[in-house]
């Protein structure tokens, strides 16, 4: 954790114009990267991880976009530089691979071709035939058979995995230091999730590559994070080295994540946890804390909203946004002798 | 690819089979009166509706009938009554003027509804894109019957800058053959311009929200580049499909109304003469003709469309 972060984020916020008013689908996010580590941004849908993640290659710049704060790759400031210094970084410096590969390629021309493209858009000395054998060397170490002849494929004649694996050999293509995984299993049957999750991690630390991996997948989380960042209605709730947030999470949010895991090593449920409730909307968030009404441990001090604050004076990295005590924490995150959350009274009785 | 185009031949040749045994069964089976009568047109003799029948077996069975209607369209012995010429010596004639008309009004129709398409997808929301939709709908939304005489009026008469209609050979005068095409091609595209800007419009709307185009952005390519190699090209597949349509039907039947307003003497003169003179053999000929047009342009916009999109190339490499 003493390596000079790479990439550093800082008070992050995205609105966006809307008929409704501003959505605020980012607020003040910030964390570090270092090479060689890999990020886990968590979430369910809407909590603004993707939009974190557009944001930081400047794919979320329009006219109705408003984007405050500050992300410096290298020192350089990339919120404010122009279309041409992005355009030079997207794919040079940071790649980037999307959830889904049978959409994210474009289906009329060949996968190889397409790979070539990225590479010629940033450097034209290269040849067509230089990029070509590039691509080939690239398909090979993602683990796709038979390369020589699969470049000429087009996308419809690749199974997903191969897709993805093949999106991972685009976002590489350049040799970026950030890699920016935005659910990249999530697609994918859990078998092939297992082989791409594992492709990333080598790369990871065969290329010293940084990783941001997006998922709400806490399963996936496990297999390859080093940090995690919880998020939620466009704050990040929680956040603490792996350990820290599987063995000691603390925000109830992050126990409710936790508790609808399906455990192998536990008795079955006869229905799976959840969290009651669903998501607030962006445009109409609850005053104070976002999580408020699908927490049962809401209590006076919940709707003035908690900075995110170390709370653990063993653990100073790692940081939440709840009022609980962590004694109160520990005792309270306890559910049938698990970490889970409880559906909160009101809700329950519906 | 190759057996893709050869499978697409074969199709063609049995949808031409169909429409001609149409055309039979509606010219020469259906009508409840002496088919010979109807044939020899208004005012025959005795004598010709005789010659007729004799001449087309009207006696003998339903496929012999229809063999004999064949073998006369495909030797050119298809005769219009009245002056006694060949079908095939008229439609020959008016070939060079109607394919004039139809490919140069094409190629303007594509050109300008593509540019106007692009530009008003590219700054979608702008005053530019305001502008150019209310062009487009004022193009559709004016009849050709209309648009030619304004425009004969105002640039021909008055102005003098477009020759008084008629049609003047590509290979004896190229500059005449190119003044005297100019308000005929304008006038039979406008409507498509404006109709195909709007198609692509949206079709590139709704393409930039796909997958791969924020793919294209993230690997750091130019936004014209994203706009061009990836949101155009995939838009451009509909609108083939759309223009095979539009051309062949353009020949065979919508170029009428302009050849007549501009005095063309192509297909669609012929067509709209005969049809008033009710000459039969002509109308037919002209129907076989416009759908041999229809179905082969549509065969060549299906084989330009595996070429687009190679999910269509079904068969040798796609499941």
């Amino acid at each position: 954790m003493s390596a000079q972060p790479i990439l550093s984020v800082r008070d992050l916020r995205v609105g966006f114009a809307t008929e409704g008013g501003l959505l605020q689908a980012v607020d003040k996010v910030s964390f570090d990267l270092t090479p060689g580590e890999v990020l886990a941004i968590v979430g369910e849908s809407g909590s603004g991880k993707s939009v974190t993640a557009q944001t930081m290659i400047g794919l979320t710049r329009s006219k109705n976009s408003r984007i405050e704060g500050s992300v410096e790759l290298e020192g350089e400031e990339l919120l404010d530089a122009d279309d041409a210094t992005m355009r030079r970084l997207r794919g040079e410096k940071i790649g980037m691979v999307f959830q889904d590969p049978m959409t994210s390629f474009n289906p009329v021309y060949r996968l190889g071709n397409q790979i070539v493209e990225a590479i010629r858009a940033h450097d034209e000395s290269i040849g067509k035939e230089q990029a070509r054998q590039r691509v080939v060397e690239l398909f090979e170490s993602v683990g796709i058979p038979n390369a020589e002849r699969r470049i000429d494929s087009y996308p419809h004649e690749f199974s997903g995995g191969m897709r993805q694996r093949a999106m991972i050999a685009m976002a590489l293509a350049l040799e970026p230091e950030v890699l920016i995984a935005d659910e990249p299993t999530t697609a994918l049957d859990v078998t092939i999730q297992a082989q791409i999750l594992h492709l990333l991690e080598d790369l990871n630390r065969q290329r010293g590559l940084a990783t941001i991996l997006i998922t709400h997948d806490l399963g996936v989380v496990a297999e390859v994070a080093d940090r995690v960042l919880v998020m939620y209605a466009g704050r990040v709730v929680e956040e603490g080295t792996l350990d820290e947030i599987f063995y000691d999470p603390q925000h109830p949010y992050t126990w409710g994540l936790m508790g609808s895991l399906t455990r192998l090593d536990r008795p079955r449920p006869h229905r799976l946890p959840q969290i009651a409730g669903s998501p607030p909307s962006l445009l109409e968030l609850p005053k104070g804390c976002p999580f408020r009404p699908r927490c049962p441990h809401e209590f006076s001090k919940c709707p003035e909203y908690p900075g995110l604050e170390a709370r653990l004076t063993e653990a100073p990295g790692h940081r939440d946004r709840c009022w609980l005590t962590p004694e109160q924490k520990r005792e309270k995150r306890q559910v049938e002798g698990q970490i889970g959350l409880e559906a909160p009274q009101e809700v329950s009785r519906e | 690819m190759l057996r893709f185009i050869v499978r697409r031949v074969v199709g063609m040749v049995f949808v031409l089979f169909v429409v001609s045994v149409l055309v039979f069964v509606i010219f020469n089976v259906i009508p409840n009166s002496p088919p010979a009568q109807r044939l020899a047109g208004k005012n025959a003799t005795p004598t010709l509706v005789k010659s007729i029948e004799e001449e087309w077996g009207f006696d003998e069975p339903l496929p012999v009938q229809y063999t004999t209607m064949m073998k006369k369209v495909f030797n050119g012995e298809l005769i219009q009554y009245s002056p006694r010429i060949p079908v095939d010596n008229r439609i020959k004639e008016g070939i060079p003027a109607t394919l004039s008309l139809s490919i140069g009004a094409g190629i303007i129709w594509l050109a300008f509804g593509l540019l106007l398409g692009y530009l008003s997808a590219i700054r979608a929301g702008g005053w530019l894109d305001r502008t150019l939709t209310g062009v487009a709908i004022a193009g559709i939304s004016i009849p050709v019957f209309l648009l030619a005489p304004v425009l004969i009026y105002f640039l021909t008469y008055k102005l003098e800058i477009f020759p008084n209609g008629g049609y003047v050979g590509l290979t004896e005068d190229p500059w005449g053959w190119l003044q005297h095409m100019i308000l005929p091609w304008f006038t039979l595209a406008v409507l498509s311009i404006g109709f195909y800007s709007r198609v692509l419009r949206s079709n590139m709307l709704d393409v930039m929200n796909e997958d791969y185009v924020r793919t294209a952005r993230a690997k750091g390519l130019s936004e014209r580049k994203v706009m061009t190699r990836h949101v155009l090209r995939n838009s451009l597949i509909p609108i083939v499909t759309l223009f095979g349509l539009d051309f062949g039907a353009t020949i065979a039947g919508t170029a009428i109304i302009t050849e007549v307003l501009f005095n063309i003497e192509g297909i669609g003169s012929y067509a709209a003469e005969s049809i008033k003179k009710l000459e039969l053999p002509p109308i037919m000929g002209i129907t076989l003709y416009g759908a041999f047009f229809v179905v082969f342009v549509n065969a060549l916009v299906d084989i330009a469309y595996a070429y687009l999109d190679p999910r269509v190339r079904l068969g040798s490499t796609a499941r």
